[in-house]
């Protein structure tokens, strides 16, 4: 309950405007909550005499909290490749181990995974449990999670990452849920809290306006999934030593309730916007579907992906896996550059973690440079051919 | 065939950001709308019962006013709506929310299909859909952008992978959320907007569909927020300046070392 104390209230209505839910009303001098209150606390933090407070019945903390040690990373290996999240991962993961003071491990699902486990260690991880069988050649939510909450409960490490990719975000849910844990989405930043050890995730909410801190404090394991390209992956060392442990699998983990009956592999991987370091996106502005070769152009000169604008993709001009915003993909590239992109909010929700942005748009007045750190203004059309000259000629 | 198809009344992002300056909320009314993914669900449902028959029940745990979102959701072809509400389902993360979701479900009873949205754009955790089959142990997949062929004991549908996107088979009782490219949504007619009018929505409390009161609501969310803050603000943005060549040469400048 969000609890407001009337001698202290004031009724100055700071927090009726920091309500993201509309949910808190002055009346009669005193701050009045609605039944749209979702417990949020924003208003708690900003009101200047401390006449609000959330009465907060903890949930029942754990009984077993301290034999959770550890920290395990899942990393995700598809088509005979590993995702690279997974390796930023294991650079994430031995920063939170170190400070700990307890193992990294990793745990790698998959058929014929070759040398991978190898790699793993080279790039931070001290055990790799390995589960390879056929079964899990294919991703299924069902076997992927049984195996993955059956080492989470026999190994009980207190933190579980993985990649915000469309494998992770999908079947590491159902993991939370089989062993009974908090979840915290698309981290940004995962550091652990001096006093209890407790891991601090911060994330991105709606659409990117806001950041918020998380934390599970009474229940392990504490479990995230992290965005790719955020964190950074430690050089491979070849002198670093682990174990590779062999997890049996059983009969049970590896039946599944689905059935795959084909996957297919578009454009090369072309498709996988969320691992690129560059990024040239297209909108409107182009005018029509020819004008997108203009962009793969660019795109191929400056070794980057293609993404697009909604308004594009509604046009049909590129497929949905290419659109970036709040109803597309999230993007965090190294460089963004956003050619005829007027720049919505939905959109700016998708790009704003870029590194750098560029915008090319005729519209001085257009809101793409709000955020742009370079701009240019004026017609794409001549601007991109003579940009993807002057880089030829300068490389 | 009996459907199900979860919603959520969130508030319009673009109305909702912090002041950087001052660290609070600036918001001018902010406008809640059916989260955009839901009517894409809403939409799938409709489209499978006008194929093989059956009926399209909508759910939402919300606030009173998510009533709003469920009309909407009669006018654009639901044939019966349930609101699940109560006090103390408030500050649920999406463990509780699944978990009350779950139980609003078996009250409901039998069911084929379960759609959710991909995710639900206020917080975007994609978890909700996942949790709810997990806990009702059904299967599930995610981020489906194609129902290619759908009989009445099961579908077969294509979902989204990062390199491509999978084609996968699976059984009823299952659940699937999808994302926006497996339809257009239809607008609401006249009569679906009479219809809505009138509709009777059935009102479920904690209590009504056996809620443990220790798994609801903030008690029973295993998350905490502790801080909200807004996002740290761009610097050193510049439209470059200069002649057309000039401004090429300067933005060549800052992209080679990307290169
Ligand atoms: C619920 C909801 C969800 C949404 N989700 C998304 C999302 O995920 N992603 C997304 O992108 N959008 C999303 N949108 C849509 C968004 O609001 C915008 O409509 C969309 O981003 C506009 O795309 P655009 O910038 O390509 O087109 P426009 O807004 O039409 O902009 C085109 C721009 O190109 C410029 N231009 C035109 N010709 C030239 C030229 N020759 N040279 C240079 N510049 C030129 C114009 O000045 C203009 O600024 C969503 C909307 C809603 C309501
Ligand atoms: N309170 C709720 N009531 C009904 N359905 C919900 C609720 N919250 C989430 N959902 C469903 O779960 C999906 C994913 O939501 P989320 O996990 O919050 O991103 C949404 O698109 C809805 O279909």
């Amino acid at each position: 309950m969000l609890k407001v104390n009337k001698e202290l209230c004031i009724g100055c209505g700071i927090c009726e405007d920091n309500c993201p839910f509309g949910a808190i009303s002055i009346e009669d001098g005193l701050a009045v909550v609605g039944d749209s209150c979702t417990l949020c606390g924003a208003c708690v933090e900003s009101c200047e005499v401390q006449a609000l407070s959330l009465e907060v019945q903890n949930k029942q903390v754990q009984e077993d909290l301290a034999d959770w040690k550890g920290v395990l990373v899942f990393c995700e290996y598809r088509h005979g490749e590993l995702a690279p999240v997974s390796l930023e991962l294991l650079g994430i993961g031995r920063q939170l181990a170190d400070r700990r003071g307890v193992l990294l491990s990793a745990l790698l699902l998959g058929h014929e995974t070759a040398e991978t486990a190898q790699l793993l260690i080279g790039h931070g991880a001290d055990v790799v449990y390995l589960a390879q069988h056929e079964a899990l050649g294919e991703f299924r939510d069902d076997s992927y999670s049984q195996v993955t909450a059956d080492v989470i409960r026999q190994y009980r490490p207190e933190i579980v990452l993985a990649g915000a990719t469309a494998i992770g975000r999908s079947f590491i849910p159902c993991v939370a849920t089989l062993v009974n844990a908090g979840l915290t989405a698309d981290c940004t930043k995962l550091e652990i809290r001096e006093q209890d050890g407790a891991l601090l995730q911060t994330r991105p909410a709606f659409g990117g306006n806001i950041m918020a801190t998380i934390v599970c404090e009474s229940t392990r394991p504490q479990m995230a999934t992290v965005r790719p390209k955020v964190m950074k992956q430690l050089p491979f060392d070849g002198a670093r030593t682990g174990t590779v442990v062999d997890v049996v699998l059983t009969e049970k983990q590896l039946h599944s309730r689905v059935q795959v009956v084909e996957s297919v592999v578009e454009e090369a991987g072309n498709v996988n916007i969320q691992e690129a370091d560059i990024l040239v996106s297209g909108g409107r502005g182009l005018e029509n579907a020819k004008g997108f070769e203009l962009i793969r152009a660019l795109a191929d000169t400056m070794g980057a992906k293609v993404s697009a604008s909604r308004a594009v993709v509604d046009a049909g001009w590129i497929p949905y896996p290419h659109q970036v915003g709040q109803t597309g993909k999230t993007v965090a590239p190294k460089l963004y550059i956003a050619c005829g992109i007027s720049g919505a909010v939905q959109h700016v929700a998708g790009m704003q973690s870029a590194e750098t942005i560029v915008a090319i748009n005729r519209d001085a007045h257009a809101s793409i440079f709000n955020v742009a750190d370079f701009g240019i203004v004026g017609d794409l059309f001549e601007i991109i051919p003579k940009l993807i000259k002057k880089i030829e000629e300068r490389r | 065939m009996k459907i199900i198809v979860c919603v959520k009344q969130v508030p319009d992002a673009s109305d909702v950001r912090l002041d950087p300056v001052t660290n609070t909320l600036a918001r001018e009314g902010v406008q809640s709308i059916m989260n955009p993914y839901d009517q894409h669900a809403l939409e799938e449902a409709v489209r499978l019962k006008e194929k093989h028959g059956g009926e399209v029940i909508v759910v939402t745990m919300g606030p009173p006013q998510a009533e709003e979102i469920l009309r909407l959701a009669i006018s654009c072809g639901a044939d019966s709506v349930v609101l699940v509400s109560d006090r103390a389902f408030a500050g649920a993360d999406t463990w509780a929310t699944s978990y009350t979701l779950e139980h609003a479900v078996k009250k409901i009873g039998a069911f084929d299909l379960i759609l959710c949205g991909k995710q639900a754009i206020d917080g975007d955790t994609a978890q909700v859909g996942p949790g709810l089959a997990t806990r009702l142990d059904i299967p599930y997949l995610t981020c489906v952008q194609k129902v290619r062929e759908s009989s009445d004991k099961g579908l077969i549908v294509e979902r989204m992978m990062d390199d491509g996107y999978d084609v996968v088979a699976v059984d009823y009782p299952a659940l699937l959320t999808v994302v926006k490219n497996i339809n257009e949504p239809r607008v609401p007619s006249l009569k679906g907007k009479m219809k809505a009018k009138k509709a009777e929505i059935l009102r479920l409390s904690a209590a009504d569909i056996g809620a443990d009161a220790a798994c609801i609501g903030l008690p029973g969310s295993p998350t905490k927020v502790v801080n909200v803050f807004p996002p740290e603000t761009r610097g050193g943005r510049s439209v470059l300046t200069g002649t057309l060549d000039e401004q090429l040469d300067q933005l060549v400048d800052k992209l080679l070392p990307y290169l």
